[in-house]
């Protein structure tokens, strides 16, 4: 059952790379047509040092390079058909580019019942940094479970 | 780039997306690594007591990054948060906005907070956040 006994569960570790060819077609499929994403030069003279990464790239590189993308889920017993992405924040450290090997770091802090426990909503803190140990950003995520169990 | 000059009141974040198509989804679900079928496979869907496949939260916070990193430089965002209101269905266009509400002292340098939401063509709200901008 999913309840507050779910607090403090992590999921495996995720080493996720920042590859070219995969960030241009995230880049392509929201629209994005910013040369500072695209091109070397634009990067650099904004300071980067490398092609950076849109603000919600993060999210996705997590679940990109995860053995199973849905591992917290299934660990809780939370069913992919019931939830609903609730609230979702980025707090950037510094910024991630092409090239960079990234570890993510991910733990339930919260479990809540609304609705008399016909929502219950889960609340996950992701830790990003470099293989190195440099913070990258701290991602925190509500998941909304419907009819996570019966009234 | 240089430091932005905001000031309160400030609307700089102003865009509208192309209208969410089925191809979209199925792009954005291959390209985000998010595989979640509720937002591909009608069929699933369905099953789950849905109508038809709706978008991701992310693809619509995607579009609000976009359009905030468009008026502010990438480098200069600090924080980025959002609450998803409603879901967001296909033929949804997204019209994204914000406004500085707050000019803040940090610790290393001044922020502007700003206030932003994604509402669809008839302006129903779809998600309601916030950035932090150095400046």
């Amino acid at each position: 059952m999913l309840d507050a006994s779910a607090v403090g569960h992590a999921s495996t570790p995720v080493e996720a790379a920042v590859e070219p060819g995969r960030l241009r077609a995230f880049l392509d499929a929201i629209g994005e047509t910013s040369p500072v994403y695209r091109d070397p030069a634009a990067a650099a003279a904004a300071g980067f040092r490398g092609l950076p990464v849109p603000p919600t790239y993060l999210f996705c590189l997590e679940m990109m390079d995860a053995a199973d993308p849905f591992e917290l889920l299934g660990d809780l017993g939370i069913d992919l058909s019931t939830i609903l992405h609730g609230e979702q924040s980025f707090a950037y450290h510094a910024p991630a580019v092409v090239g960079d090997r990234l570890r993510f770091a991910s733990r339930v802090v919260s479990v809540t019942e609304k609705k008399g426990g016909a929502l219950v909503l889960v609340g996950v803190e992701t830790a990003v940094t470099t293989d190195a140990g440099l913070p990258i950003a701290d991602c925190a995520r509500t998941i909304v479970v419907r009819n996570g169990r019966p009234r | 780039m240089s430091a932005p000059s905001l000031a309160v009141g400030d609307r700089p974040v102003a865009k509208t997306c192309p209208p969410i198509t089925r191809t979209t989804l199925a792009l954005y679900c291959g390209a985000s690594g998010d595989h979640n079928p509720m937002h591909v496979d009608l069929d699933f869907a369905r099953a789950a007591g849905f109508e038809d496949v709706f978008a991701h939260g992310m693809l619509v916070m995607a579009y609000l990054g976009q359009a905030l990193t468009d008026a502010v430089p990438p480098e200069r965002l600090r924080a980025f948060s959002t609450r998803f209101v409603a879901i967001t269905a296909l033929g949804d266009e997204i019209r994204c906005e914000g406004e500085v509400v707050e000019i803040l002292e940090g610790d290393r340098e001044r922020l502007a907070r700003l206030v932003l939401t994604a509402r669809d063509q008839a302006g129903r709200e779809k998600l309601v956040g916030e950035a932090l901008v150095a400046v």
